[in-house]
């Protein structure tokens, strides 16, 4: 059972008394998060996700899964898309973070995020946070991708509205707008 | 009944834009508004106007039920049963109580959402009936903590006495006379809404129940008789579950002045009648909001045993409730698409004519009814003679309920192979035989515009190619009913600063609901579509349509036009002194109010609105029968005089080697009255399409026989369609006039969905000359079928 397997790895916490071990109590960490430092005290096994929704309360960034399969949770350290639903918190040290709420200039929306409005790469939503953060990541590194590159970049998302086609054309247009 | 109401005569665009389109006369109850012209001479309506909740969505401000957050709110979770099938001979909830983490600890006695037996059973321990746990993931009681971590910690100190029972799980399996039977006692049919066999009292013996016989007509011995060629084969499909990408989520706020529920759902108004219900509370005292909501596709319509769950442990605790299902709990009990098995018969003269259709059919919906397939083999085509008998068959599991096009979507996956296979025997084209049987124009037209688009006059014979690679094309076609819900309201105001909003319940699950309301206010009133406010989602204001069935545009689009329009004549009658006009002299335009006789009689809105007596005024507005009359009418619901038809193509190419197949191409002739807004459409029909594809290909349910648990209740080894696996989707939408109310638009979602599966199966056989009657077609499938592994590998 879940709930066994939890308390008992919270029974093996406990009684680590290794030097520098942490746990299971809350622990202070600073995060740089879309041009802020913002600092919050969570217990060492919290996931970046679980932070970012919670004490955060950035909640852009979406749950799907909560095991890496389905990609709504994508958010950026030093530019790179990483599942923040695998990435434990504590493990992001001094990396520079931007969720989808930092994407934005202010109010100019991202090419992507403009495009994907155009496009109508959006039904629900809910896989579109994770979404545009694949595509704008793709476009940093690569600003003239080809169709294949676009469906490489979203090759983990899933989405169950169907979006994709449209996701892809608005990628696509958002690359020829120039910025990436 | 209201009483009946003046008529009027009027005109209204008939026909299909590029046929043609003609002009119909209808009868309108007064105050409807005037005919609508066709789409190109319109403003606003049947542009792509974008989502006017675009912005929030791709910047992460949109707020969906799980994102709420109140204050001393509670998180809360659901025990589940570990066992396939168990009697709860008691639970002892006194250790988790004593957690001073905890704040409310709550027993379900009454479970929802699955057939309940006829005979409710024994009382087991003090009094307290406790259902028995028939699937793996039943829920039997909920914990509300300060902390998640205090939830998983109580979860754990409940103690359940179970009296574990034989299960089965496999719908063969239990079918057999010695099966485990999975209700002790004939049930009552909870099954989901026109889906047969339904609820009443059904013949059940063991674990099957039927048969329900619908739609017979004709003599069916007679026709076979008479019929010159027999097609009977039998065809198989799989559990497919609807994978949200957000979970079921609820948020219960119980106050001692009423309960506000937050909760992802598909029908605000429903859930808030269900509740109240449940609480014995009015109605107006309980309010259901929903903002943004990360898909439903049919297993949202209720509030199912979660939501009621955390109602109660937020009037035990006193305090807000949190509770969301993980992606493991989503899989094992939140719905579901019914397998089936599908025997089809089908016969015909040698012209293609058919003669008769016979089906015969079981299914399984786990611990629900509801495994039929719907009316596609009864109604899509001519045939004089007709019989069917469908049976449910209860496994533990799950209980199902609607996914995007219940039944039909498996149903048309039988019964569009078999008109190709019987095509075949006759040797006639498949398309052609379609001509010959099917009675639609609409589709008559989708094909034709469809087949051309795919390149059709290119197809080969089956199996043509050489090597291992091999192409094939396929179609089938789709058929839904119109659905309108009668019982759906809203209001328009008009402010005093000239500021414009419509009100509704009606929810926008994804489809861009609320974009077309301000296309529609916006069309009638001469605006642009971003100066309308659109208030929806919540239980506050007029009680809107669910958005299921493919419903909530046919439902909600013409009230919302009526009231506008009747906005528009309280105002002219304002201000029409003012300008030394005739109100019926007045209309609006570019925001403002202009004499036909005089354009420099004009004034602003703004300026009229500041006219008015009061801060605002308000017109409600209800749902219209359709001018051409319903149908079929239900309490709150109706169908319309002409279904919803759909021809989809599928260009496939399959590595005969590893057996993948690959969508290549897709193109989908569509038609949904007068599209409201095409780029929202056509997103919706890619959805569909894509659905399709993975179910056709990817998505199998699998369960171990031996502990009764799913083995990939998860998203990793559930395979659902990807980037990668997307090809080109290409939309064809028809532009069809009825003339049947104040906006003329129908639903896509459910029609764009039912279709793909048997086009690409077609597909499949127009390349490597093999049929597959069994979904998913895996490479496993293919290969078999090839010869290349054994069956059954």
């Amino acid at each position: 059972m879940l709930e066994t397997s939890l308390s008992m790895s919270r029974a093996r916490a406990e009684i680590n008394t290794e030097p520098g071990a942490v746990g299971p109590s809350a622990v202070p960490l600073t995060l740089r998060i879309n041009g802020t430092v913002r600092t919050v005290a969570v217990a060492p096994h919290t996931t970046l996700a679980e932070v970012l929704r919670g004490p955060l309360d950035l909640t852009g960034t979406k749950i799907g899964c909560d095991r890496g399969a389905c990609s709504a949770c994508t958010v950026w350290l030093d530019g790179l898309p990483v599942a923040s639903c695998m990435t434990l918190a504590i493990d992001v040290g001094d990396r520079s973070l931007t969720t989808i709420e930092g994407l934005s200039d202010g109010d100019r929306l991202h090419p992507v995020q403009a495009a994907f409005i155009e496009h109508d790469a959006v039904q629900c939503g809910f896989c579109t946070s994770g979404m545009v953060m694949s595509c704008a990541a793709l476009l940093a590194r690569n600003p003239h991708p080809t169709l294949d590159d676009v469906k490489a970049a979203t090759g983990g998302h899933l989405c169950r509205c169907g979006t994709y086609p449209h996701v892809f054309a608005a990628t696509l247009a958002a690359a020829k707008t120039g910025r990436g | 009944m209201s009483p009946r109401k003046p008529m009027r005569q009027e005109k209204f665009p008939f026909g299909i834009a590029g046929v043609s389109v003609g002009e119909i006369e209808r009868q309108v109850p007064a105050g409807e508004a005037p005919p609508l012209p066709t789409n190109d001479r319109l403003a606003v309506i049947g542009k792509s106007v974008p989502r006017i909740n675009g912005r929030a969505k791709v910047t992460g401000a949109a707020r969906f039920t799980v994102d709420i957050k109140l204050p001393g709110m509670l998180h809360a979770r659901l025990l589940r049963s570990p066992h396939a099938h168990a009697h709860i001979v008691s639970i002892d909830t006194q250790a988790a109580e004593r957690n001073p983490d905890v704040r409310a600890v709550h027993v379900i006695t009454d479970v929802v959402g699955r057939a309940i037996e006829r005979d409710a059973g024994t009382d087991h321990g003090a009094g307290v009936h406790l259902p028995p746990a028939l699937y793996v993931g039943a829920p039997i009681a909920a914990v509300a903590a300060i902390t998640e971590e205090a939830v998983d910690a109580a979860l754990g100190l409940i103690k359940v006495d179970y009296e574990v029972l034989p299960f089965v799980v496999d719908m063969e399996d239990a079918r057999k006379p010695d099966a485990p039977a999975v209700f002790a006692s004939p049930v009552i049919g909870t099954g989901f809404e026109g889906r047969a066999p339904g609820s009443g009292e059904i013949a059940q013996h063991g674990n099957i129940r039927g048969p329900v016989k619908a739609g017979a007509r004709g003599d069916i011995d007679a026709g076979f008789a008479e019929a010159e060629v027999v097609v009977e084969e039998d065809y198989r499909t799989q559990v497919q579950t609807h994978c949200c990408m957000e979970t079921h989520s609820v948020v219960a706020d119980w106050r001692p002045d009423g309960l506000t529920i937050y909760l992802s759902t598909q029908f605000t108004a429903g859930v808030r009648n269900e509740l109240a219900e449940a609480f014995k509370l009015p109605r107006n005292r309980v309010r259901v909001v929903v903002d943004a909501m990360g898909g439903g596709f049919g297993s949202k319509s209720s509030a199912g045993n979660y939501a009621r769950a955390a109602v109660a442990l937020s009037r035990a605790a006193a305090a807000p409730v949190r509770l969301a299902l993980d992606r493991r709990e989503e899989q094992l009990d939140s719905g579901n698409r019914p397998g089936t098995f599908q025997r089809l018969k089908i016969g015909a003269r040698k012209d293609g004519r058919l003669s008769a259709i016979s089906l015969y059919t079981y299914g399984t919906a786990g611990t629900a009814t509801g495994a039929g397939v719907g009316n596609v083999a009864q109604a899509m085509y001519e045939c004089p003679n007709f019989a069917s008998e469908q049976y449910d068959v209860f496994i533990n599991a799950g209980p199902g309920c609607a996914m995007r096009g219940p039944g039909n979507t498996p149903g048309a996956f039988a019964l569009e192979q078999a008109i190709d296979e019987l095509a075949e025997k006759l040797t006639i084209d498949p398309l052609l035989l379609r001509d010959r049987i099917d009675a639609s124009p609409v589709r008559h037209e989708e094909r034709r515009r469809g087949a051309e688009r795919i390149g059709w006059s290119g197809r080969h014979a089956p199996g043509a190619d050489k090597g291992p690679i091999k192409r094939g094309i396929g179609v089938a076609q789709s058929l839904w009913g119109a659905n309108v819900q009668t019982n759906a309201s809203c209001e328009v105001r008009l402010l005093r600063d000239g500021s414009v909003e419509i009100l509704s319940s009606v929810q926008d699950i994804g489809t861009g609901i609320g974009t077309v309301l301000a296309q529609v206010v916006a069309e009638e009133l001469g605006l642009r579509p971003q100066d309308i406010t659109v208030r929806i989602g919540d239980t506050e204001f007029p009680a809107g349509p669910p958005s299921y069935g493919s419903r909530t545009t046919a439902s909600i689009t013409p009230p919302a036009r009526n009231a506008a329009y009747r906005i528009k004549q309280m105002l002219f009658e304002i201000v029409a002194p003012h300008l030394n006009v005739a109100a019926e002299d007045l209309l609006m335009r570019g925001g403002r109010i202009v004499a036909r006789s005089d354009a420099t009689r004009s004034m602003s809105l703004r300026e009229a609105a500041a006219t008015l007596r009061t801060d605002q005024i308000g017109v409600l507005a209800s749902r219209s029968d359709d001018y051409g009359g319903f149908r079929r009418m239900m309490t709150d619901a109706a169908l319309a005089q002409n279904d919803l038809g759909g021809v989809q193509f599928a260009a496939v190419a399959i590595d005969t080697e590893t057996g993948i197949v690959r969508v290549e191409r897709f193109v989908a002739v569509q038609d949904c009255g007068r599209p409201m807004n095409p780029r929202q459409i056509e997103s919706q029909v890619q959805g569909g399409v894509l659905q399709g594809i993975s179910y056709a290909l990817f998505e199998d349910r699998i369960f171990d026989r031996h502990t009764g648990s799913m083995l990939n209740a998860d998203l990793e080894h559930y395979k659902i369609v990807g980037s990668r696996e997307t090809p080109d989707i290409d939309v064809i939408l028809l532009e069809n006039y009825q003339g049947e109310s104040a906006t003329d638009a129908y639903g896509i979602a459910e029609p764009a969905n039912i279709a793909t599966a048997p086009a690409i199966a077609n597909a499949v056989y127009n390349a490597i000359g093999v049929r597959l009657r069994q979904l998913p077609m895996t490479p496993a499938a293919v290969l078999s079928a090839l010869g290349r592994i054994p069956r059954g590998s």
